[in-house]
């Protein structure tokens, strides 16, 4: 999963002779990069070996494919959430998308499996290209955009339950509900397909030529309007991945559950988004990588983990801890980019 | 190569060009010089399609063309080199250089290998030495610059536009830059170079074409043209030409008093200022000469606090001001009439009244509360005196004309009471009527006693409108007219000066000095 | 700037947009009031009024410290988590009487502000990404302080609560005084004054020598003082802390009245009165929905279509 850092920095440095004046970059800042780059996962690693020292029960088999899976479906969702920060924009509207999704995935799967994933990638992919449209062409802030969006889904969602009042079940027999419960080499489904789709996402935004336009749009969209970046495209390209990403997690997540659970998903974009973050992705836009959502959600889910095994701590430190986590990340990546701004 | 002809603009109210006829050819390298407003910037977004000409063509390759994007016109081979550079800083160097045409495997994906071999070899040709997988804004500001130039050729560019592509090169950037326009022009491209370093233009342009109020008055060979020439063309003035008294409302000179008010020594802003000192006396107006870009404007912001600085003091009647900070030297009596009325000057959406009021707040509150009828009262007797026209105080003042909106400005800062007034283009882009009233203004707030500093790009004003005339290029002092010397002659011959042996590269390399200081000027630009 | 090439139907349209922008509001508050008079059973009573303006009280003062933080170009999303930490510290402190539990509720609610402001102002990190991080902090904090809803039995909460002067409930005396309160900050104060001068133009309002950072750090302190008064407003209306439910969403409906009333997100422009006639339109709406036996669901997509609209009036004018 380290294909978002792999092209920087391997090949030996050319020694810069000529218009080399600012001395380049120190080694305060190199340090600094590699903090941004990898600090997620030095962190991670140390509090999975601190926990698996101070809990017998951490570093079971059971524990481990727990967290595995309850990190699988916001991890998707996250995913998505990376294409849209990295054009420094914002989506709040995927934990409702991802609520709706799965009830339209549990209603559908009556209709066989196709129709229970293909449902839910429809309706909300079209949402989010509607989010993306009002915010590419219209011009209209991506906060208030998707936050409206949050608002509509979620009263479709409640439309198609009367009214919350009705939860859908998959058929527990069924190949959809195969796709939430069962399991392939010892390891849950879910868990396969979130990696198939972080790889593919891996790729897509680093190796494909949308993901580089993904990059300059984030990075300094007047420029890449300059440099001929279908900049509308892939704005609303990401919106709409985002949409998708947040349908099939719920779809997913509805699979696992075998029904369509209406008060899901609430708070879901804060988690979202936290994960991102922290994963080392800028929110402020053109920097990222999808590794680190991966890192952020996994991280995220230890700590939740570790809290639960203290037993006498309440669950919600884990969002005062995201919280605190978040507000952290956010100063360091502002202090740095300052530091590292060079005109 | 690429040629306009009888090309005209209007903006409402302003015509930005008109009739002009400019042809750069291939292989030659193109001055395109004017001051302020001369119509440049317009021509040159003419050219890349970012404004559609009112009247007359362009052609291109010998065809007649029409570009209505930006895009378009870099698709026909015509490159711009902006003064920022405008590319992605977080993006490798690579990446910038070949964003859209990345080479790709025969899966469709990005052959990084590959493109970081045709970014090195593209790079190389131009004789660059970068580590192209490294971010673009680890490079200096040159390097990024050379990238851009990179790209352009790349992009099979047939003319490269460069605006003021030197304006915060370091010297030894700038050589690379010359041998990489030489490489151009050897290439068969054509270049249009636009500055307003003179040294630089005469040493790698070959035609020149000057513009002023929107025409061409000149173009022909760059070194058929004597500098002192050139600088007249500028501005507009004629070297001997009688002055024809009375042109401006100013009435000549003040009676100052012996001791300076405003003390600022060494100002030095890294690629910007170099040890600029000056000093102004009650009841004096100071005029700061010099073309477009010699730090004019930076100096008046360096002692407004507007600007940090990374050396030099400023100090009001013999007290030190905290340097950099805008309410400390509002407090010391300093107020500055910003150059960019628009973007820095008014609050569009607010009203005349609460315009005026804005710095003089806390003086006319009381507890917190606005004294509305001290307010009224200054508001009242600003209106009258400057004879502001408004539909009224609660008029926004983003719709009132351009002369009125530099009237509520000025009101502003007399509201306070300043002991130094620094005004940075006061009458540009007002109508003449209002232009007679700001000058005929200043000179009477020198007869109350008031230091000014004045800036204009019009040399009759600043000429009439001065006692003392201090003369910057390239960000430092070459020289200081007083009494009889303020001339015109004086004044153009002072900034048409040919660099002496200690010449500019020498001078400024001064700041080889530490990092921190770069990025603070970094940031103050965002 | 290219006023003068606009053509005559441009024009017009440029005017109706502006008209709805800023007088839209109060002509769908009378619409709706006018369509219930007519057409809905049991709206013309006492006991709904009431109902209805208790309800609303708690949106329209946090809206009113949203309009403050929209009026420098910014945005306070953790208004809704501040509610919550403010109803967790209510009832912990309760035991030392109802006003001091305010004071520490209150107290807090200036402490995220602070936090908010600091983040904004010194460190020059985006409005939205600032109060974001706070947004799910303060929320975790509020259930770490109180883990479940837990009943208020204190009879002064109670009071304030259900109590009335001359038939006109605590709560909305309460929260008209503070739109006065803002109103008049906004337009007598030094204060009032700066605030929509760094909103309108930050290059000039620093050219001009005010204390932008100061004003910028008050302005966010000022909105989670406010979201946590309405975090005491709502407990004490509802007889309970629900720190996991209360304020969820509340960002949304106080972002909502404050763009509907005409304040543009764009900032330099506060509309109180506006602000006022937009929490009271959303309250309208939803109660039309639901008297005429429509679901929540319509309500929620109609706010969601209200805001964009009211976002996208403001852009049209923005523009120009």
């Amino acid at each position: 999963m380290t294909t978002g850092t792999k092209e920087a920095g391997t090949e030996p440095a050319v020694v810069p002779e000529d218009v080399e004046q600012d001395g380049g970059p120190g080694r305060g800042e190199r340090f600094s990069a590699l903090a941004q780059q990898h600090g997620a996962l030095v962190t991670l690693v140390v509090a999975m070996v601190a926990a698996s020292l101070s809990f017998d029960t951490f570093l079971t088999g059971d524990n481990l494919e727990n967290m595995a899976l309850s990190s699988a479906f916001l991890a998707v969702v996250a995913l998505g959430m990376t294409f849209v920060i990295v054009t420094g924009g914002i989506d709040l509207s995927v934990g409702s998308l991802f609520a709706l999704g799965g009830v339209l995935a549990a209603w559908g799967s009556q209709y066989g499996t196709v129709v229970a994933l293909l449902l839910p990638l429809a309706v909300c992919g079209l949402i989010g290209v509607v989010n993306g449209l009002l915010i590419a062409r219209s011009g209209l802030a991506p906060f208030i955009v998707t936050l409206a969006a949050m608002l509509g889904a979620r009263g479709i969602l409640l439309a198609v339950t009367d009214e919350g009042s009705r939860t859908y079940l998959v058929d527990k027999d069924s190949f959809f509900a195969t796709l939430g419960q069962g399991s392939l080499l010892g390891i849950g489904v879910p868990i396969w397909i979130t990696v198939v789709l972080f790889v593919l996402g891996a790729v897509v935004l680093r190796r494909t030529r949308f993901g580089q336009y993904v990059y300059a749009v984030g990075g300094n969209e007047d420029a890449a309007a300059l440099m001929g970046a279908p900049v509308a495209r892939t704005k609303i390209a990401v919106y709409a991945l985002s949409g998708l990403c947040a349908g099939l997690a719920g779809a997913l997540n509805a699979a696992w559950l075998v029904s369509g659970v209406t008060i899901l998903g609430t708070g879901m974009e804060l988690e979202a988004i936290s994960a991102v973050v922290i994963g080392g992705t800028l929110l402020s836009g053109g920097f990222g990588f999808v590794s680190g959502a991966l890192v952020g959600v996994l991280l995220l889910k230890v700590i939740q983990n570790v809290i639960n095994q203290i037993g006498s701590l309440d669950s919600a430190y884990q969002q005062v801890v995201s919280g605190a986590f978040l507000a952290v990340v956010v100063v360091a990546q502002t202090w740095l980019g300052r530091r590292r701004r060079v005109l | 190569m690429l040629s306009v002809t009888g090309v005209s603009k209007l903006f409402p109210g302003v015509k930005a060009l008109s009739g002009v006829d400019f042809t750069a050819r291939a292989g030659e390298v193109h001055a395109l010089v004017g001051e302020n407003g001369a119509g440049k910037s317009t021509l040159i977004k003419v050219l890349t399609g970012v404004y559609q000409p009112d009247a007359g063509e362009i052609v291109h390759d010998g065809t007649p063309v029409r570009f209505t994007t930006p895009l378009q016109a870099q698709q026909a081979g015509i490159s711009t080199i902006y003064q920022e550079v405008n590319l992605v800083p977080l993006m490798s160097v690579a990446r910038n250089l070949l964003l859209g045409r990345e080479p790709r495997n025969r899966l469709g994906l990005i052959d990084f290998r590959r493109m970081n071999r045709q970014a090195q070899e593209a790079l190389h040709g131009l004789g660059i030495r970068v580590d192209v997988s490294r971010p673009l804004r680890e490079l200096g500001v040159g390097a990024q610059q050379m990238v851009a130039l990179a790209r352009a050729v790349a992009i099979d560019a047939r003319v490269v536009i460069m605006d003021e592509p030197t304006s915060s090169l370091e010297p030894r950037e700038v050589r690379t830059l010359f041998d990489v326009i030489g490489m151009l022009r050897e290439r068969g491209i054509a270049v249009v170079y636009v500055s307003h370093r003179m040294d630089e233009l005469y040493e790698i342009c070959d035609a020149v074409t000057v513009l002023r109020d929107g025409r061409v008055v000149h173009t022909g060979r760059l070194a058929d043209l004597e500098r002192l020439r050139l600088v007249s063309l500028m501005l507009g003035r004629e070297i001997g030409e009688v002055r024809s008294e009375g042109l401006t409302k100013f009435s000549g000179s003040h009676r100052a008093a012996a001791e300076p008010v405003l003390q600022a020594e060494g100002l030095t802003i890294r690629h910007q200022l170099r040890d600029v000192s000056l000093t102004i006396r009650p009841g004096e107006v100071v005029g700061l000469g010099g073309l477009l870009g010699s730090g004019r404007s930076e100096t008046a912001k360096a002692i407004a606090g507007a600007l940090p600085t990374d050396a030099g003091r400023v100090s009001v009647g013999g007290v030190p001001v905290r340097a950099g900070s805008t309410p400390a030297a509002i407090r010391a009596g300093i107020s500055l009439l910003p150059e960019d009325r628009k973007a820095e000057g008014i609050s569009p959406g607010l009203s005349v009244r609460e315009n005026i009021a804005l710095a003089a707040l806390p003086r006319l509150s009381r507890f917190g509360l606005v004294d509305n009828a001290r307010v009224d009262r200054i508001v009242d007797t600003f209106v009258k005196r400057l004879r502001i026209k408004s539909a009224g105080p609660h008029q926004k003042v983003g719709e009132l004309s351009g002369g009125n909106q530099q009237k509520v400005l000025l009101a502003r800062w007399l509201a306070l009471h300043p002991k130094v007034l620094l005004l940075d283009e006061p009458t540009r882009g007002i109508d003449v009527g209002a232009k007679a009233e700001v000058q005929a203004l200043i000179d009477e707030l020198a007869d109350d006693g008031l230091a000014v500093l004045l800036i204009s790009s019009d040399t009759e004003e600043l000429i009439e409108g001065s006692d003392r005339i201090v003369v910057l290029k390239d960000g430092a002092v070459v020289d200081e007219l007083t009494g009889d010397a303020v001339t015109e002659d004086a004044l153009m011959r002072a900034i048409a000066t040919e660099p002496s042996t200690s010449s500019t590269s020498s001078t400024s390399s001064t700041p080889s000095a530490s990092p921190q200081s770069a990025e603070s000027v970094g940031s103050t630009h965002d | 700037m290219t006023s003068l090439t606009l053509t005559r139907g441009q024009v017009d349209r440029e005017r109706l947009l502006r008209l709805l922008q800023e007088y839209g509001v109060y002509a769908g508050v009378v619409v709706l009031l006018v369509f219930n008079f007519v057409f809905t059973s049991n709206f013309v009573s006492t006991e709904n009024f009431r109902t209805q303006a208790v309800q609303v009280a708690p949106v329209l003062v946090v809206a009113l410290g949203m309009a403050l933080a929209i009026g420098t170009e910014g945005v306070d999303l953790a208004v809704g988590s501040v509610m919550a930490l403010s109803t967790s510290l209510l009832s912990l402190y309760l035991g030392y009487g109802p006003w001091t539990a305010t004071l520490m509720a209150v107290a807090g609610g200036i402490a995220v502000g602070l936090a908010n402001g600091s983040l904004i102002a010194f460190l020059g990190v985006q409005p939205i990404v600032a109060t974001l991080a706070l947004m799910v902090a303060a929320r975790g904090l509020a259930l770490v302080l109180l883990p479940q809803l837990e009943d208020v039995r204190d009879p002064g909460m109670a009071s304030l609560g259900s109590g009335d002067v001359l038939g006109v409930p605590y709560l909305v005396l309460i929260a008209a005084a503070l739109a006065l309160l803002v109103a008049f900050v906004v337009r007598r104060t030094t204060f009032g004054r700066q605030l929509l001068a760094i909103g309108d133009s930050r290059p000039a309002a620093r050219l001009a020598g005010l204390p932008v950072r100061r004003v910028l750090v008050v302005v966010y302190a000022c909105s989670g003082a406010l979201a946590a008064i309405a975090g005491v407003l709502a407990t004490a209306r509802l007889t309970a802390s629900d720190p996991t439910s209360l304020g969820t969403l509340m960002e949304l409906s106080a972002i909502t009245a404050v763009v509907v009333g005409g304040t543009p997100l764009s900032g330099g422009r506060i509309r109180i009165g506006g602000t006022v006639a937009g929490a009271v339109l959303i309250q309208l709406l939803t109660t039309t929905l639901i008297k005429h036996d429509l679901p929540p669901s319509w309500t929620q997509m109609a706010q969601a279509v209200v805001i964009v609209a009211a976002v996208y009036a403001a852009r049209e004018r923005g523009k120009r």
